[in-house]
């Protein structure tokens, strides 16, 4: 289809601030009379507080507040507090002091003193599911925010001692699910494989720390805060200030990083508005540290698994059977183990599978969704697997890739424990495209020893995200000058997302982009409820929001001709920023059609709007109506089954075996992402999310000290995300053409997650090539790992060994 | 981990004499600022207090390169990058000019210094963390437990501590057999680069030589080997920002095929930069080739002692030996 917008390079407006440093962040936000909190965080992984004292720090100079645990709500079970009073983890904050100066807090925290008592503390799962092994939590062991309260789960010695060192023990499962004939699938099978596994956690590392600012000013309170989403964030942000979501005014202009870890509110951002409550609204600012963020700011999770897969002859995948023990965190964490059982079963399209799962709390920092939670787990252990198994099938491996992968469209694909159906899925086309565009065939007989005593290889990535929801709101104004604002509040990530679906919206009204202002940021900017920026759905999303907002405003724009002009609404087309006659030449300007608007009130300002849509969107109504054209509606259109995200990724590499260093020689990643929405946006997302997922495959360290529980690796150069100087200056990236996801009015899905994983994936799927197919079956896959292999050596951790690396 | 500085008392002295003064009147109390690289992670963590810091960066005269008859001068204060940039230094000393490129980050470099970068303390996560251990004055070593995390502790001469050198440098200024020249209360002395940096027997809460009233003015590298062939090499999992696994400096004269002469040292291994005599005397006289690689790989890390992640550093020791001598074929 032809657009206008839709699929055109633009220059989101953001753009600008942020080369030139103009871009305020939260830690930007400076007012007369702020005063500075620090925390005084846990210095244990577990333990129970037997008293605090404060006298010393209270008395200290510049002092004006200092807040207890007891002050602020304790959440049930293995919730995440604000300030605990019972720590889980090392860097949990226990106290915050506020003084006139930063120096002066801190001075101040370093006299506060906590009597702790010391409890057994756990950071290894399968420790915590031995019969005697400790529990992270004195509720139980075991807990998950989807579907799994917090309980004590132990595992028989017997479990152990019949897996021995080398393979997952497996007891009772949390989590189950299970089609197909998985045992006559294993029968059936010419190969069976049966691995088990290590995928190390990961922190998430945004460049700007979890900063805060807050203030209250007539029973209102603002807070600044570095979120991802903007009006997803405001009513549990409210609800842990303990107010109503009415009463937050929340800007969120920018965000310096997320990846999942600032996905909507989080109970650090309260402080600061806690705080200033307490001081009669004076302004708080809460600059967080490097080592802060690191032991706050969420990781993804870490799995210790086993998978067990049968193939025919032909490659195809007849049986999967998998375990993962999850790595929950100290509090309820994240589903990223769930997401192990979908995401093998959307790439491989296995005829059967059963999948089993138990999130195990630990004493290290909380868990959160990061960048394909779960999923880009899968891929970094499947993809590898998938290279040993078409050896031993003496099959290429694309070709048992091919034999597996949904395409087509996806009509036949199915996904998960039910068997539902997707929107569209084209992974085998975007495979198909990168051989094609990789030269994966010449590539590959060039693989293997070269004169530089290096060994060549190739390696192919998959991953899969869910992409996209429903049922959301969107809102668009056409004031009196005729302009057209889009009213977001989905966030600002990073990614521009926000910008390039804000033009469907000027695309159904006709607009010239230089007539739209997009209004986000801010509760002041009277944001729509839309779900928040995360889990690759902004796409898929809020194109259907803004398309039911736009398609809203030209219905009222048709009828004000008609109101205006006579006849009715359907005698009038949008023509050039005008309504227009179909026949005959009257028309009147958008600009006098919101002036009429105005004059008529009712549903065309806003003064009235559809009872279905969510509370705070009708809020955000109420603040804008009466001031032009208001289109406002909820997303109504049909969508059936998953919004799958899928990515292939070809790389070629270069592996030293004398000092375990891995060249990126070339890489290229091919998505499935429907309708481009934006293409230089994609581009630049595919090579940064590569990037990142190089980092989780190679470089990335998460290390805890078993005997204290406490972290290695908190700063940047001992966590080791990538630089530029670690991946190849230049890589491409594409997408499959022509697949419209047909339950997208603009045909778009997202993208973001499964670049991350298909990267990563084939990386380490090369890095296996490389090394005549050994299995690490543990990610990340570093230089020690690699020279010790090349050495014949053993490895020096353990091979269920977690958080050691 | 709190990133907020304690409260000090800052002097920025112009001359050597004003920063001599400054160091005996404030004596333990005192700490010197140059680039402070090193420094401000301390101060920002509030591990180390100073109440005296003396910026030492506006003193005349330490800062610059150049030629003298038998030597090339390198002011302590010379930043890592001018240092990486001098043609002087490339001509002569490629692999101090390799090493120096090879340090942190270009934004590091700009600011850091070379008599940073060899007084620089060790990166062992555990004391960096403020555990009590020996080296921070108290009495045991956490990365020597038998779970501890020491991927990237020392294989050679520990005493209590297993910490290793952070100077990329540091390895570099031993193989060339460089001479640190340092001040104190008017009075210069010169010491040599491999006894420059101490381990943990000798002193085991410093690195190098320096005791509080000292200051590293001046680097000085013989010419002897200007002009040899010369290697570097630095292994880390990053490219850039990150400290050694090992690093290995080699410079050697070959004459008739043969090698006659050889300084190899290597970083990452132990305490200070470990010269490498076992490989030296297996070179001398001897025609590089597969047989002297292989027998070099074999007698590197001799006496190597491995803790529970690093033995990996065995045959990486011998495997950048051996591509160091594979460099002169």
């Amino acid at each position: 289809m032809a657009y206008k917008l839709i699929g055109k390079n633009f220059t989101p407006p953001d753009i600008e601030s942020k080369v030139t440093g103009a871009a305020k962040y939260a830690e930007d936000f400076r007012t007369d009379g702020m005063v500075h909190l620090k925390i005084f965080a846990s210095p244990m992984p577990h333990a129970k507080i037997k008293s605090i004292d404060i006298s010393k720090a209270k008395s200290m100079p510049g002092v004006v507040g200092v807040l207890l645990p007891t002050e602020v709500k304790q959440p049930k079970d293995a919730g995440h507090a604000i300030l605990s009073n019972y720590p889980v983890y090392v860097g949990q904050p226990i106290v915050a002091v506020a003084a006139e100066t930063e120096q002066q807090a801190q001075d101040a925290v370093d006299k506060i003193r906590v009597d702790m008592e010391p409890l057994a503390f756990c950071i290894d799962p399968l420790e915590s599911l031995k019969p005697s092994g400790p529990d992270a939590n004195q509720g139980g062991n075991v807990a998950n925010r989807k579907g799994v309260k917090l309980q004590k789960i132990k595992w028989s010695g017997k479990d152990f001692a019949i897996a021995g060192d080398d393979k997952l023990p497996m007891g009772k499962a949390a989590t189950e699910w299970k089609y197909g004939d998985v045992e006559g699938g294993f029968k059936k099978a010419k190969l069976v494989l049966e691995e088990s596994f290590v995928s190390s956690a990961n922190a998430h590392h945004a460049m700007e720390p979890r900063s805060a600012a807050a203030y209250w000013a007539n029973g209102k309170c603002h807070v600044y805060g570095s979120t991802q989403s903007s009006s997803f964030a405001v009513p549990s942000l409210a609800k842990y200030i303990g107010i109503k979501p009415g009463q937050l005014n929340l800007v969120t202009e920018f965000c310096g990083g997320g990846f999942g870890g600032k996905a909507y509110s989080y109970p650090l951002m309260a402080l600061p508005a806690l705080m200033s409550k307490k001081l009669n609204g004076r302004p708080v600012m809460m600059r967080v540290s490097r080592g802060e963020e690191f032991l706050n700011g969420m990781a993804r999770a870490a799995f210790q698994g086993w998978v067990k897969i049968g193939f025919a002859e032909n490659g195809r995948i007849l049986a999967v059977d998998s375990f993962v023990v999850q790595d929950n965190g100290a509090t309820t964490g994240f589903w990223d183990y769930q997401n192990f059982g979908d995401a093998i079963s959307i790439v491989f399209q296995p005829e059967s599978m059963r999948f089993r799962g138990i999130p195990v709390l630990t004493n290290t920092p909380p868990k959160g969704a990061q960048r394909g939670p779960g999923e880009n787990q899968t891929a970094n252990i499947m993809e590898p697997i998938i290279e040993k198994a078409a050896k031993k099938l003496g099959m290429d491996s694309l070709a048992l890739r091919l034999a597996n992968v949904p395409g087509r469209g996806g009509d036949s694909a199915k996904i998960g424990a039910k068997q539902g159906p997707v929107t569209s899925a084209y992974l085998r086309e975007a495979l198909e495209t990168g051989a094609k565009k990789f030269n994966y065939d010449a590539r590959k007989k060039k693989a293997g020893k070269q004169a530089n005593g290096k060994i060549r290889a190739v390696g192919i990535g998959e991953a899969y995200h869910a992409a996209g929801y429903n049922g959301w709101d969107g809102m668009v104004r056409i004031t009196p000058d005729g302009k057209l604002h889009v009213h977001t509040g989905v966030g600002n990530l990073g990614t521009y997302s926000y910008a390039a679906t804000s033009r469907v919206a000027a695309e159904v009204l006709g607009y010239d982009w230089n007539n739209v202002i997009i209004e986000r940021g801010g509760s002041l900017k009277a944001m729509p409820f839309n779900i928040g920026q995360f889990g690759s759905n902004t796409s898929f999303t809020m194109t259907r929001t803004n398309y039911a907002a736009g398609m809203d405003a030209k219905n009222k724009l048709l009828e004000i001709g008609a109101i205006m002009m006579g006849g009715k609404a359907d005698d009038y087309e949008l023509k050039n920023e005008k309504v227009v006659a179909k026949k005959g030449s009257k028309s009147i300007t958008f600009a006098q059609a919101a002036k009429k608007a105005i004059e008529l009130g009712g549903k065309y300002s806003a003064k009235e709007v559809d009872k279905d849509l969510k509370g705070l969107t009708k809020m955000a109504a109420k603040m804008i109506a009466g001031t032009g054209l208001i289109g406002v509606a909820k997303d109504k259109l049909p969508k059936k089954g998953t919004v799958p995200a899928l990515s292939a990724a070809f790389i070629e590499i270069e592996l030293d075996p004398e000092t375990g260093n891995v060249d990126i020689l070339d890489h290229l990643l091919i998505s499935d992402v429907g309708q481009v929405l934006h293409p230089q946006g994609l581009e630049a997302q595919i090579r940064g999310g590569a990037v990142m997922g190089f980092g989780l495959a190679a470089t990335e360290r998460y290390i805890y000290d078993p005997a204290y529980g406490r972290p290695n690796a908190k700063g940047f150069y001992q966590a080791k995300p990538p630089s530029y100087l670690d991946v190849p200056l230049k890589t491409d990236a594409g997408w499959v053409e022509n697949v419209a996801d047909k339950q997208n009015p603009v045909g778009a899905k997202g993208v973001g997650e499964p670049i991350q994983g298909a990267a990563s994936s084939a990386y380490l799927a090369a890095v296996s090539n490389a090394l005549d197919g050994h299995l690490f079956n543990r990610v990340p896959v570093v230089a020690d790992m690699i020279v010790n292999v090349a050495a014949k050596m053993p490895q020096s951790n353990k091979p269920l060994q977690i958080n050691c690396q | 981990m709190s990133d907020v500085m304690h409260s000090f008392d800052l002097y920025q002295p112009t001359n050597l004499d004003e920063a001599a003064k400054l160091l005996k009147s404030h004596g333990k109390k005192a700490w010197i600022l140059a680039g402070g690289k090193d420094s401000f992670d301390w101060f920002k963590d509030r591990y180390k207090r100073p109440e005296a810091v003396i910026d030492i960066s506006k003193i005349k005269g330490l800062n610059g390169i150049s030629e003298k008859a038998d030597y090339v001068s390198i002011g302590a204060l010379t930043t890592l990058t001018d240092i990486e940039e001098s043609a002087l230094i490339e001509k002569h000393f490629p692999i101090l000019s390799q090493a120096a490129g090879r340090v942190a980050s270009p934004q590091i470099r700009n600011a850091g210094t070379l008599g940073g970068n060899v007084s620089q303390d060790t990166r062992c996560t555990y004391y960096r963390d403020g555990f009590p251990c020996y080296r921070a004055g108290g009495n045991t070593c956490y990365a020597n437990t038998p779970t501890a995390m020491n991927r990237e502790h020392a294989l050679f001469e520990a005493s209590r501590c297993v910490a290793v050198t952070p100077s990329d440098t540091g390895t570099a200024l031993v193989a060339l057999d460089a001479t640190m020249m340092i001040s104190r209360d008017g009075k210069t002395r010169s010491v040599p680069a491999e006894k420059f940096f101490i381990g943990p027997a000798i002193d085991i809460t410093r690195m190098t030589v320096l005791e509080k009233g000292d200051i590293l003015t001046e680097i000085r590298i013989p010419k002897k080997w200007a002009g040899s062939k010369q290697y570097f090499e630095k292994i880390a999992d990053r490219n850039t920002w990150d400290f050694a696994l090992i690093s290995v400096a080699m410079v050697a004269k070959v004459d008739g095929g043969k090698v006659t002469d050889v300084r190899m040292s290597c970083g990452g291994v132990q305490c200070t930069p470990r010269r490498m005599t076992n490989v030296e005397d297996l070179m001398k006289g001897e025609k590089p080739g597969k047989e002297l690689e292989t027998l070099a790989k074999r007698v590197a890390a001799n006496g190597a002692k491995a803790l529970n992640y690093n033995q990996f550093k065995i045959p990486l020791m011998g495997n950048l030996a051996a591509r160091a001598i594979r460099s002169l074929a």
